[in-house]
């Protein structure tokens, strides 16, 4: 396990996009076959189930070191996670067992059907015989929740560049539906078990922001104007009656949507369509905080299907019949979409609106209330534009409205660990309530390192109370909080959930009098 | 014999004090790092081989005088004697005897044999001043063998793959060390902050390898695929950042943990410590046969808690040593050579 140990360490520490391809690029060297198929196969999510209880471990572990429970419990927030507390806890090891990674993994998957004491005596062994690094993997692979501090797109980039294979065509193939056991690591990879071309998306065409006054680009004639949505940016893939839903980070994402898949396999045509990916429900677009309800889940549950409705807003149209239509104009490729939705009476999935407009200060009076219609603004098209690959600047212009803020005051502040438990980095906001303080936001960034020092010199003079590394503070450093989206929540005490909040500023210049009421802020909602 | 005023550790029969944080007429001083040794002080009394250090950090001109180790010197009746705590070269427990009573005052130490310091030795007292940087059970050193030769593997995989290994230490102490575990691997230059203290080494007698004193103001294109050890005021900061192809590693005993490891951002971190890790911190008490031990900075609350439950009596001691909640080196990027922060790690 050496090898996919300094890999998930190396992997861990850098940010350096190169640091990681040479980390995966000398695993793979290293690896053999099995091991390199249980990398794919747990980061695509295919992991066996967590056969111990992680309270169980959290005992097995006290008991072994001889600590008091408190202690244990200190330390535990000192780490901030339970696997590596445990392997550090620990007493040295007393053994070297040496097994691959693959050789674990059928020992874990082993112990499915083992008694408590079987399981026991197996974790204790083992803790016996890793170093502490390969502990905390031992104990994240016991755990089933294993994540590997890299994108999938990096992972694909190394594996396509090492095998001289299409990016895409490999993301295809080990994303797809396989199993441990059934194929081999060079087969998956080369794509022996799925037709990757018939999936194969195109680069998205992205938008800038747009930097000038409307009026500069021109007739409004050119232009065609659509709501900007703030879903899952997708496309639908559909081939030889196979269907592939692809998300923007060039994920595939097929098996998250499962009525727009079987809506689509029913259409007629081969087709691609650029489009992005809503809750509706009642004609009504919901927040994202809805719609990410539903992303990543092990199961999606019927009922979270007729809850949470998943609806597509179709764009564009990229290739029809087999035909790659990008470099046609807006206007022509639109037409075609048009008929294909003619051709096809559609429940879930609709044409995104194109909004008539007849001159800049209408419009920029209708930007003014995207958010009534839970949009993020505008998209503005030049009629002539083919489908750029990327980010192109000219032809397509995204027109936000500006993001919402608050005032909030600091009520908690936050420790991490080790050595950044020097500072308070993480932040817990609040706002008024009834003559009360009530949490509105948790942010982390926003804060210059000077800042940071400030803060926490103002948290070790005005701490209240101590809850192992947090405490509650004096209230009294505002800050203006901004957000992209606001919604009703029963998960959060406020009653609000807000969407991508961070520190905007310190506003030294206001007093806790001056933050906003949380009725006021429900106003925003709508 | 020892009180804790707001000046530092007093002894109020032999009227010193011991690393005073506040100007005082006479201090003795347990070893060279900033928030021990502190200016302003009329007479300093230390090792003889912190002697050049602190003249290096104060200044010359300072009032010094040093002894050896175990060598007794009375100080208004009381016998005051200096003995090796391992932490970093000359650093010392100060030990003190009066009618009888022994005292020792640790400073830093760690049990584990650099190579470089002179080993810790445990002394028998009825008082014991101990830190506690690493005092919670999470903290267990790898012995020094393994842990330079994971140093030594990283920069060969660095020099394989045609990068430059910029290497995190404290300028006095760890960066001596990084560079013994990097002897004879490749073209070594070091920070002028480090070459100022390794002068301090050399005039003990120790040798270390041969290295190129650089200045990061100037052109650091010759630094390419060679290794180089900054102190960690400089990490993350523009100067570095222009070394080319490089690969960075913070050696810290932080770095034992993944979260710290991951925060700042390196490309490795080694948990490589000057300070006793939570085994060392209780072999080491253990051996003081100590009556009382007064814990200062550090995990200083859950530490003085465990050792009361395992029969130690223990109290907290609030002292301006390496505290965390102050530590300024965290976020810091001052680049101060002269004055440089505190030594926490």
């Amino acid at each position: 396990m050496k090898s996919f140990v300094r890999l998930v360490s190396a992997l861990d520490i850098t940010n350096k996009t190169t640091q990681k391809l040479e980390a995966i690029d000398r695993f793979l060297d290293e690896a053999d076959e099995q091991d390199k198929l249980w990398l794919l196969a747990l980061f695509t999510g295919k992991r066996p189930r967590r056969n111990i209880h992680s309270g169980l471990m959290r005992q097995w572990a006290i008991e072994r070191s001889g600590i008091s429970e408190w202690l244990f419990s200190e330390s535990y927030s000192s780490v901030g996670d339970m696997s590596e507390t445990i392997a550090l806890i620990l007493p040295q090891p007393r053994e070297n067992i040496e097994r691959s990674l693959s050789e674990w993994m059928d020992l874990i998957m082993g112990l499915k059907d083992k008694s408590e004491e079987e399981k026991k005596s197996f974790v204790l062994e083992s803790w016996d015989g890793l170093p502490a690094t390969e502990r905390f993997i031992f104990n994240k692979l016991l755990g089933g929740s294993f994540r590997l501090g890299v994108s999938s797109k990096t992972l694909i980039n190394a594996l396509a560049k090492r095998y001289d294979l299409d990016a895409n065509a490999v993301a295809h193939s080990i994303m797809g539906d396989w199993k441990m056991g059934e194929v081999t690591f060079e087969g998956l990879v080369n794509g022996n078990y799925s037709d990757t071309q018939l999936s194969k998306p195109y680069p998205f065409c992205l938008a800038y922001a747009l930097d000038k006054l409307p009026e500069n680009l021109g007739n409004i004639g050119e232009w065609q104007v659509e709501y900007k949505w703030d879903g899952i940016r997708g496309q639908f893939v559909k081939r030889k009656g196979e269907v592939f839903i692809w998300s923007r980070g060039e994920e595939l994402v097929t098996a998250q949507f499962p009525e727009i898949r079987d809506e689509l396999l029913r259409w007629r045509g081969d087709f691609v369509i650029d489009g992005e990916i809503l809750v509706i429900k009642d004609d009504e677009v919901l927040n994202f905080s809805e719609l990410q309800k539903r992303l990543n889940r092990k199961t999606l549950t019927k009922k979270m299907m007729e809850e949470l409705p998943v609806r597509v807003f179709a764009y564009d149209l990229l290739e029809w019949e087999g035909e790659d239509w990008r470099g046609k104009a807006m206007d022509e490729r639109r037409a075609k979409l048009e008929m294909l939705f003619q051709l096809n009476p559609s429940s879930h999935l609709r044409l995104s609106a194109i909004i008539p407009c007849l001159n800049w200060d209408e419009l920029t009076a209708l930007r003014e209330n995207a958010r009534d219609m839970r949009s993020e603004g505008l998209m503005l098209k030049h009629r002539q534009s083919p489908y750029h690959t990327g980010r192109k600047k000219g032809n397509w212009w995204k027109w936000k409205i500006s993001p919402l803020t608050i005032d909030a005051v600091l009520i908690y502040a936050r420790k991490g660990s080790g050595r950044r438990s020097a500072y308070y980095t993480d932040y817990t906001f609040a706002v008024k309530s009834e003559g009360k303080l009530v949490t509105i936001a948790k942010a982390y960034s926003g804060l210059t390192d000077k800042e940071i020092q400030e803060v926490s010199r103002f948290v070790n003079k005005n701490a209240l109370e101590k809850f192992g590394p947090v405490r509650t503070v004096k209230p009294e450093l505002v800050f203006e909080i901004a957000f992209e989206g606001i919604g009703f929540s029963t998960r959060h005490k406020s009653g609000v959930a807000l969407r991508f909040p961070r520190i905007v500023r310190w506003r030294k210049d206001k007093t806790v009098d001056e933050i906003d009421d949380i009725e006021e802020i429900k106003k925003l909602i709508k | 014999m020892i009180t804790f005023l707001p000046e530092g550790i007093y002894c109020e029969a032999g009227n010193f004090y011991i690393d005073p944080w506040r100007p005082v007429d006479k201090a003795l001083i347990t070893h060279g790092h900033a928030d021990h040794a502190r200016r302003g002080m009329k007479h300093y009394l230390c090792h003889h081989y912190t002697k050049p250090i602190l003249k290096s950090r104060i200044g010359v001109d300072i009032d010094v005088q040093s002894v050896g180790y175990n060598e007794v010197i009375r100080i208004n009746g009381v016998k005051v004697s200096f003995h090796p705590a391992g932490h970093i070269i000359g650093s010392a427990q100060v030990r003190l005897e009066y009618k009888g009573r022994i005292v020792v005052v640790s400073g830093d130490y760690k049990v584990q044999d650099d190579g470089l310091s002179t080993p810790f030795e445990p002394v028998r007292c009825h008082e014991f001043v101990s830190e506690s940087t690493f005092g919670l059970p999470i903290y267990n050193w790898l012995p020094v063998w393994d842990l330079n030769k994971q140093l030594q593997d990283w920069v060969l995989r660095n020099q394989t793959n045609g990068k430059t290994s910029v290497l995190i230490g404290y300028s006095l102490g760890k960066a001596q060390r990084i560079m013994k575990a990097v002897e004879g691997m490749g073209r070594l230059y070091v920070h002028y902050s480090i070459g100022k203290l390794n002068e301090a080494y050399e005039s003990a007698g120790i040798d270390l390898p041969d290295y190129h004193t650089i200045d990061l103001r100037e052109d650091v294109r010759y630094l390419d695929k060679g290794i180089v050890i900054v102190p960690p005021s400089l990490w993350d900061s523009n100067v570095v950042r222009k070394i080319p192809n490089q690969a960075t590693a913070i050696c810290s005993g932080w770095m034992q943990v993944r979260g710290a490891r991951r925060w700042r951002s390196a490309d490795a971190g080694f948990a490589i410590s000057d300070h006793a890790d939570w085994n060392g911190l209780l072999e080491a008490i253990k051996a003081t046969e100590a009556e009382k031990v007064y814990v200062t900075h550090g995990q200083t609350s859950i530490f003085t808690r465990y050792l009361n439950e395992i029969g130690i009596p223990a109290e907290e001691v609030k002292t301006a040593f390496g505290n965390e909640e102050e530590d300024k080196t965290l976020l810091s990027h001052e680049v101060s050579p002269s004055h440089e922060q505190p030594e926490i790690n």
